[in-house]
């Protein structure tokens, strides 16, 4: 790897790689069902993959906009829709939950912007496999398509929350919507798991195998780290929640009983016993909170690579933003019973799963000290990514910053299943994923799309979503602390909870506030695909190897030459260097100091 | 711009912890022996991670502001980072982490690891869709056999919990609507489900625990000041979540055994 070979060039391969490499070469398509359709580029497969999120986005939003209103307006009917029963609002909760973490924080920052730049930016032609590329997103497809058709079948969507504890998703006589309806909840969350195990398979193959010459794991920009990464993520936890989720629907229809113990609904006998609900839970967030580092890893990952292109300097400790991805890997396994302390798991168990839990802290720490460490010294271009990734790392810090308070047992007493969880979670997995799906997109939509995003439009964007989700989750720290439950569909049978209605109504209209500026972005969107700004190979003046490549890129991704890679990702500001940055594929540099 | 992002970010942070400070909302005040030594970490932790999140935010504003850039053609700073800086803030997070983690390990020990005393009032709390039963063992100290074939949800009280009558030991048993139970003594609560998991929540005496069909938990709690409190369902449990609301009226010993008593004589 050692050892420049001379300026800038491309050359075409003629050892192992080539060999990969033709292995997966597949002519451009003709024709627009080929093409567009039943596509085998990973960049097609990458836009589809976001536009379905872009759709779950909006559904998902919408749910929480009927929530909002429902909650502060509990008697008001809406057009349409009629009155919000008590039911309603659970299903609402359930259905939210579940679309929002499936098929838009698992599916925009990973089969969307992973699926289009992880082979561009390590050198690669396509995925691994792209026919198994194909299948995953059509997969994912038919996945969203059922959970869609749970609202339309008698009883309605399920009520048991996304989390879906047993034996109230279990047993079907435990409420409307657990009939037909939980049944298409599971089974598509089992067919969006079959997706995202083949997803994750063709994501950890490409990222070792395909490289191109002189892309060492050490020179692999850190999305690609945080994709590879996530993906190993994906195929450890996808697999655990696919089983558990097929033992649910034996239990449901086969007369199994393994999460119901004997239990009587409504004084009637089930026919179950013997079963564990706490077995559900064990399996579910085994899966579950992997799934939170699945949502937010590829934004780390990105909010480190925008603000060292916008601060025209190197990442701050590249090496330790590696070991802290792995370690978050790695420790986000062993901490899932923090989400049980209050379920009867044995309390010795609870002590240390909290202490790994604050363990986990660390990791996340680092990587805050070295965003901070990488705009330190810096000449920062606000650009409209550069907002969103400094407004990633304000809303990292502040989700982060309350993980502490829920992961000491002796704190979750009072706040476990308060709003101070969704207040936690919602900024720091939910809207900081957010973000990083909004900086991606207004930094690779150049590269994407061939045109320039309206910057203006994107800086209004910017400060209605940055600014209205502080508004919208701060606030629900408060709620939580002052004792006011998750999940309930009125405030109006609990006496100390009417004090807390005017926080609420102040939640709702700070969530108009957000979702109309959201609108920004859509029309933002789609009009600059067609009338925006053409852009150049290179708009940001950026490193990695999708800027050497044609606008957008073509089918084979470098037109019938592999790159070279020479450099490392992050050469900003080289001292002696023409120009303020060093391309991957530029002759190497001396070595770094 | 840059101005603009120091102002944004660093009012949204002062607003935030505003709040916090001024405890406009705040935990409702504590009324069992556990509460002031949880209240007291909550506290500690509130200080700690109040001075991370206002430092964090504030170099967050000021750095954006200060690095802008100017249009000069300076030359930024050329590093890849530094290996001291990152071990040095690796060994202070683990410290503070860990360290805080555990000075609550003493309070969770005896909130969690030490059985109830031997001479607490026990008190069964059952949960069902949607409501709260508390069944006492009455003057043999022992619970009566219960059974599922003979629950009549419909008809609440003994019936609701499906009280084996045969059984002698149920006989003095006393089921209720509501928790009455006196100040200054711990109380043992065995948690029960019927149908779904449910989560006997009383804000007050910073107690919170699942209740799960199939399990009896055991669970305790020292009141420490006389008068009513609300009792909430914690955990999603169906369409009725929202109304499944309790009393627990702490009263005096004096008072507590004059209602047992009653309720005993209502029996027989």
């Amino acid at each position: 790897m050692a050892g420049g070979t001379g300026g800038g060039e491309t050359i075409t391969m003629s050892t192992h790689e080539s060999a990969v490499q033709a292995a997966h070469a597949h002519g451009a398509p003709q024709g627009f069902i080929r093409k567009w359709v039943f596509s085998l580029d990973h960049k097609v497969i990458g836009l589809q993959y976001y536009f379905l999120a872009l759709v779950a986005v909006f559904v998902g939003m919408f749910l929480s906009l009927l929530m909002r209103i429902h909650l502060i307006w509990p008697t008001v009917a809406l057009p349409l829709l009629g009155d919000i029963k008590p039911e309603t609002y659970l299903t609402l909760v359930t259905m939210h939950g579940t679309i929002m973490v499936f098929f838009v924080l698992t599916t925009a920052p990973q089969g969307g912007f992973g699926n289009y730049f992880l082979p561009i930016q390590i050198g690669a032609p396509d995925m691994a496999f792209p026919v198994l590329n194909m299948l995953s997103f059509w997969t994912t497809l038919v996945g969203f398509i059922v959970m869609i058709a749970a609202f339309f079948v008698a009883g309605g969507a399920p009520l048991h929350g996304w989390t879906g504890y047993a034996p109230l998703s279990a047993v079907q006589s435990t409420g409307p919507g657990e009939g037909l309806g939980a049944d298409l909840w599971i089974i598509s969350i089992a067919i969006f798991c079959i997706g995202a195990l083949m997803g994750a398979l063709n994501f950890i193959t490409t990222t070792l195998d395909m490289r191109a010459k002189g892309m060492t794991m050490m020179r692999m920009p850190l999305t690609v780290w945080a994709w590879f990464v996530t993906a190993i993520l994906g195929l450890l936890a996808f697999g655990v929640l696919l089983s558990a989720g097929i033992l649910l629907l034996m239990d449901r229809n086969l007369g199994t009983s393994f999460y119901v113990p004997l239990i009587t609904v409504n004084g009637q006998l089930t026919g179950h016993k013997g079963g564990s609900p706490l077995l559900w839970q064990h399996l579910f967030w085994f899966f579950g909170h992997p799934e939170v580092y699945i949502a937010i890893l590829p934004a780390m990952g990105l909010a480190s690579q925008l603000l060292s292109v916008f601060s025209r300097k190197p990442i701050f400790g590249y090496k330790a933003m590696v070991y802290a991805i792995l370690g978050i890997g790695f420790l986000g396994f062993m901490v899932w019973g923090h989400h049980m302390f209050m379920s009867g798991m044995s309390p010795y168990t609870a002590f240390a799963f909290s202490i790994m839990t604050m363990g986990i802290g660390v990791p996340s720490a680092i990587k805050t000290f070295n965003w901070l460490g990488t705009i330190w010294g810096g000449r920062i271009r606000f650009d409209s990514p550069m907002l969103f990734a400094i407004g990633f790392v304000s809303l990292f810090v502040s989700g982060g910053i309350s993980g502490p308070f829920l992961a000491q047992p002796v704190l979750d007493i009072q706040l476990h299943d308060t709003y101070f969880v969704p207040g936690h979670f919602h900024l720091i997995m939910g809207v900081a994923s957010i973000f990083g799906i909004f900086a991606a997109t207004y930094y690779w939509f150049p590269k994407m799309f061939g045109r320039m995003m309206n910057e203006s439009l994107a800086r209004w964007h910017f400060w209605f979503s940055f600014i209205g989700t502080y508004a919208i989750f701060m606030p629900m720290h408060y709620l939580g602390m002052a004792g006011m439950p998750r999940r309930y569909s009125q405030m109006t049978e609990v006496g100390y909870l009417l004090d807390l209605i005017p926080l609420q109504k102040f939640i709702t209209y700070a969530a108009f506030i957000t979702i109309a500026g959201q609108l920004i972005f859509l029309v933002n969107l789609f009009w600059s695909m067609f009338k925006g700004k053409k852009a150049v190979d290179n708009p940001w003046e950026a490193t990695t190897l999708e800027w050497t490549t044609a606008t957008p890129p073509p089918h084979d991704n470098f037109g019938g030459h592999t790159p070279v890679v020479h450099n490392g990702p992050y050469e900003y500001g080289v001292p002696g260097a023409p120009r303020d940055y060093v391309m991957q594929t530029d002759p190497e540099i001396e070595p770094a100091h | 711009m840059g101005l603009v992002l120091l102002a944004v970010i660093w009012l949204i942070t002062f607003i935030s912890t505003y709040f916090f400070i001024a405890k406009t909302w705040w935990l409702p005040v504590g009324a069992s022996a556990a509460a002031a030594g949880i209240d007291h970490h909550f506290t500690t932790t509130f200080i700690l991670m109040g001075i991370v999140f206002v430092a964090a935010q504030v170099a967050l504003g000021y750095l954006v502001w200060s690095f802008r850039d100017r249009g000069n053609p300076a030359k930024v700073s050329y590093s890849h980072g530094n290996t001291t800086l990152e071990i040095v803030w690796t060994v202070l997070t683990t410290i503070l982490f860990v360290g805080l983690n555990l000075t609550s390990s003493s309070i969770w020990a005896s909130e969690r690891f030490r059985p109830a005393a031997a001479d607490s009032v026990q008190v069964e709390v059952t949960g069902m869709q949607f409501a709260w039963y508390f069944r006492y063992p009455g003057p043999d100290g022992k619970f009566g056999a219960t059974n599922p074939e003979l629950e009549d949800a419909s008809a609440g009280g003994e019936a609701a919990l499906g009280l084996d009558t045969k059984d002698p030991a149920s006989k003095d048993d006393v089921v209720s609507g509501v928790m009455v139970v006196p100040v200054n003594r711990e109380i043992e609560v065995i948690l029960r489900a019927h149908d779904v998991i449910h989560s006997f929540f009383i804000p007050q005496m910073r107690f919170k625990q699942d209740a799960v069909p199939g399990l009896a938990i055991h669970m305790h709690f020292t009141p420490i000041q006389t008068g009513e409190y609300e009792i909430l369902c914690a955990e999603l449990c169906g369409l009725g979540h929202y109304k499944m609301h309790g009393i627990v009226r702490v009263v005096t010993p004096e008072e507590f055994d004059k209602w047992l008593a009653a309720r005993e004589a209502e029996k027989l």
